[in-house]
């Protein structure tokens, strides 16, 4: 199940004290010369966070190992979804239209077709549930081991959790998702057949 | 949910949409089944709902298997959302109202004749099949979730409309026969919404009701309007709820209503120089559906935007876009269906002239205001026994509490209509502000109340009496010389009166002498409004509604064609809920069923 993690701005995390502070001036020095995984930790600190493993270039050697991993995507449910939305609120068409040169006015009348038939098809096949309950702009406490899928923290973030902060998005969590099975045979790539009406004989 | 424990199970075999709900063990409220239906080519999915619609496609108009179900992997038709769907663009390909064809004694109602004149080389099917259909789709759903119960052993209630004859009645039961159901019992709808609201309140019913009230059942879906009162009495010190009355089958419903809107925008549009094509209309009445729920929701808004989408791939620059005010939705929808009237209002019969075109019979006047004073005027007016309102000098039942069910009455501006309607009816006979009671779910009450009765009849609790809801007679020709070139006069003699309960058997005093070895012939009526006809009560035909003829062939034993038996007539309300007549020869007991023939004409 994915979902959009709730995101919580830190404001407000509690300064180290100064004898806090006077203690590791003293000895992160000696750290840094002496003991090679501390230095590489405090270097971290500093450094850029590295890439997703995804988008790193496995050596040749290591792909049998990430092929156990990452499995090749099977796209029937994307294609299925983007079915959906085309079907129930012409969401294809609204996306591939070049809106240059409509009126606002124009792509609000579209907008709505395209809103309400994707909200229908949405809430049809998926059940959808914040992550956080609390309004969002509301103060929010992550205790220590709070789970960092469910909740992204942002801004001012030093030191160890307990976090505080405000919730800046409630996020979002899929508690069920009800996608129609296809028939064999169903080619999941046609995702609007075209249409061609008959006249009258 | 131990093994072996048989369900009880309500189907609501709607006009529009089918809904299947069932309960477990003797505690708790009926659950709706969700029911696995094609919802495009090639995609499953499970729905609350099965639209009524059965599309019957052209050969090879889908991709092979596209229309395959788990239980039927080789389907070349389609039930349920995508029937609809597809029959909208397709409307000669499509069965839909089969229930309302199931009614219409003008055609024949086991012949191939839907869809309704699509052309020679669509496959038809009777309106008895589209109805089979649509069951065997649900028990097959349903079968398919519950594998270890199959149908046939569950207790099964059907709903019909309340105003539903003897004829389409059994032909109810046809239908679910062919699909697989074994007797299942019928309900109708309007005592099916009751046994919903009573099984909801089941802790507070008795303070919400009392001795003397009648509760008016207002029941508005897709395509009918049905209308029933129940009386609320008391018997040893309990309470006790007795239909009293049934309505006639109104082809009137929330269909028509997004229809009219639908031509009161394409009327904006023209003005204004924009034509529709069918497409639109299309789009155009599914929008207006929206707006009509938006502006007559809850605090709706003064005007709604109407956004009516083009066919092609450029969907911003072929969207028509257009508004639907308040007052335009009040004056169509409100007005136009649910005028104030008075009390002595009746609906407005049109005469037809030359040629009208043979299809179900809708009312030629949309207020279904003026259809209720009509039905609430006529126990009164036919001077029944039982008046069931105590005020001396009403002109018509006093409801004095109102349930409703449908979608239509899902809006608390039409709920709110109807109810200043009765009450200024009421009120102008010195009668008090009828309450109403609160409402249950509109889509699915029907099936889980049926589901409820299923369950009391097992396990006992509060039922609803009333026993049947028309009286019955058969036509029998007047001892009278024979006039050359004139038909012999017929009396209508009742052989079934009304309120007949479950399981009750009707004799008929006279006697007939019937040939042998050939086939007789009764014409047969129907009325829900003359209460108090006794068997053998004769009547004029002319006030009565003819229904299809019962026959039979009376088998003659060797060497005995042609010879005269003496027979009697009798009347029996089998268990299920079906009228059963048969011709008992007197001295033998020999018992030969009349069977309906419903080949209209």
């Amino acid at each position: 199940m994915r979902y959009h993690p709730a995101i919580v701005e830190v404001t407000d995390v509690e300064p180290l004290g100064f004898l806090a502070r006077l203690w590791l001036a003293f000895v992160l020095p000696w750290r840094l010369l002496f003991d090679g995984e501390s230095a590489r930790r405090i270097a971290a600190l500093d450094a850029p966070p590295p890439l997703p493993a995804t988008t790193v270039r496995p050596a040749p050697a290591v792909e049998t190992r990430e092929a156990e991993v990452i499995a090749a995507p099977d796209h029937t449910a994307a294609l299925q979804v983007l079915a959906l939305l085309q079907r129930e609120g012409r969401l294809v068409d609204f996306l591939t239209e070049d809106m240059a040169g409509f009126s606002d006015a124009d792509i609000g009348a579209a907008a709505r077709v395209v809103h309400e038939g994707c909200a229908r098809a949405m809430k049809q096949y998926f059940e959808l549930r914040p992550v956080r309950t609390e309004a969002e702009g509301a103060s929010i406490e992550l205790p220590v081991g709070y789970d960092a899928a469910r909740v992204r923290v942002t801004g001012n973030v030093v030191g160890e959790p307990p976090y505080r902060g405000s919730l800046a998005h409630h996020g979002w969590r899929v508690e069920s998702v009800k996608l129609p099975s296809t028939t064999a045979g169903h080619d999941p790539r046609i995702i609007a057949p075209a249409e061609v009406e008959l006249g009258k004989a | 949910m131990d093994d072996g424990e048989t369900l009880t199970i309500g189907i609501d075999l709607g006009t529009t949409n089918c809904a299947l709900a069932y309960c477990e063990g003797e505690h708790g409220p009926a659950k709706p089944l969700g029911i696995a239906q094609i919802v495009a080519a090639g995609e499953l999915a499970e729905q609350p709902l099965l639209p009524s619609f059965l599309y019957i496609p052209a050969d090879g108009q889908f991709a092979p298997g596209a229309l395959a179900l788990p239980w039927y992997p080789a389907a070349r038709d389609v039930v349920g959302t995508f029937a609809r769907a597809q029959g909208a663009s397709t409307p000669s390909r499509l069965v839909s109202s089969a229930k309302s064809w199931l009614s219409h004694s003008g055609v024949d109602r086991n012949g191939e004749i839907l869809p309704w004149q699509s052309p020679a080389e669509v496959p038809k099917c009777s309106p008895v099949q589209a109805a089979a259909r649509y069951l065997g789709h649900l028990r097959a759903a349903w079968e398919r979730a519950h594998p270890d119960r199959p149908i046939a052993e569950q207790d099964v209630v059907l709903t019909v409309p309340a105003s539903f004859d003897a004829v389409a009645r059994e032909l109810t039961c046809e239908a679910a026969m062919l699909a697989g159901f074994e007797s299942p019992t019928l309900l109708e709808e309007p005592q099916a919404a009751m046994y919903d609201w009573l099984a909801q309140h089941a802790d507070t019913w008795r303070q919400q009701l009392t001795v003397g009230d009648v509760v008016l059942v207002v029941d508005v879906g897709g395509g009918t309007t049905d209308f029933s009162l129940i009386a609320v009495g008391e018997e040893d010190g309990a309470l006790v709820l007795e239909r009293i009355a049934v309505g006639d089958h109104i082809l009137l419903g929330g269909d028509n209503m997004d229809l009219a809107l639908a031509y009161t925008v394409r009327a904006q549009l023209e003005e204004g120089g924009t034509e529709l094509d069918d497409w639109q209309m299309r789009a155009l009445t599914h929008a207006a559906r929206g707006a009509k729920e938006s502006l007559l929701g809850e605090d709706g808004p003064e005007s709604c935007p109407v956004a009516i989408a083009g066919r092609g791939s450029r969907l911003v620059a072929n969207t028509l876009r257009t508004t639907l005010t308040k007052p335009e939705v009040d004056a169509v929808l409100v007005e136009g269906f649910f005028p104030i009237v008075d009390a002595d209002a009746r609906p407005q019969v049109t005469k037809r002239a030359g040629f009208v075109a043979m299809g179900l019979p809708y009312p030629s006047d949309a207020a279904i205001t003026r259809h209720l004073a009509a039905f609430l005027a006529r126990p009164v007016a036919q001077g029944g026994t039982k008046p069931p309102n105590p005020e001396l000098g009403a002109s018509f039942v006093h409801p004095t509490a109102i349930l409703f069910n449908g979608g239509v009455t899902r809006s608390p501006t039409i709920r709110a209509r109807i109810c200043e309607v009765i009450t200024r009816w009421v009120g102008a006979e010195g009668g008090a502000v009828p309450k109403v009671l609160p409402g249950t779910d509109a889509d699915l009450a029907v099936a889980r109340g049926a589901a409820h009765y299923a369950r009391v009849r097992r396990t006992g609790g509060v039922r609803i009496r009333g026993g049947t809801a028309q009286s019955h007679y058969i036509g029998i020709a007047r001892a009278e010389l024979v006039v050359p070139g004139v038909p012999p006069r017929f009396d209508a003699v009742c052989v079934a009166p009304c309120g007949m309960e479950e399981g009750t058997e009707v004799e008929l005093p006279q006697s007939f002498g019937l040939l042998l070895g050939e086939e007789v012939s009764f014409r047969f009526f129907g009325s829900s409004t003359r209460r108090d006809d006794a068997v053998g009560a004769v009547v004029a035909p002319a006030v009565l509604t003819e229904l299809s003829p019962l026959e039979t062939l009376l088998p003659a034993p060797e060497g005995k064609q042609g010879a005269i038996v003496q027979v009697r007539l009798r009347a029996r309300v089998t268990e299920i809920g079906t009228l059963e007549l048969s011709a008992v020869e007197a001295g033998t007991d020999a018992r030969w069923k009349l069977s309906f023939d419903v080949r209209g004409g």
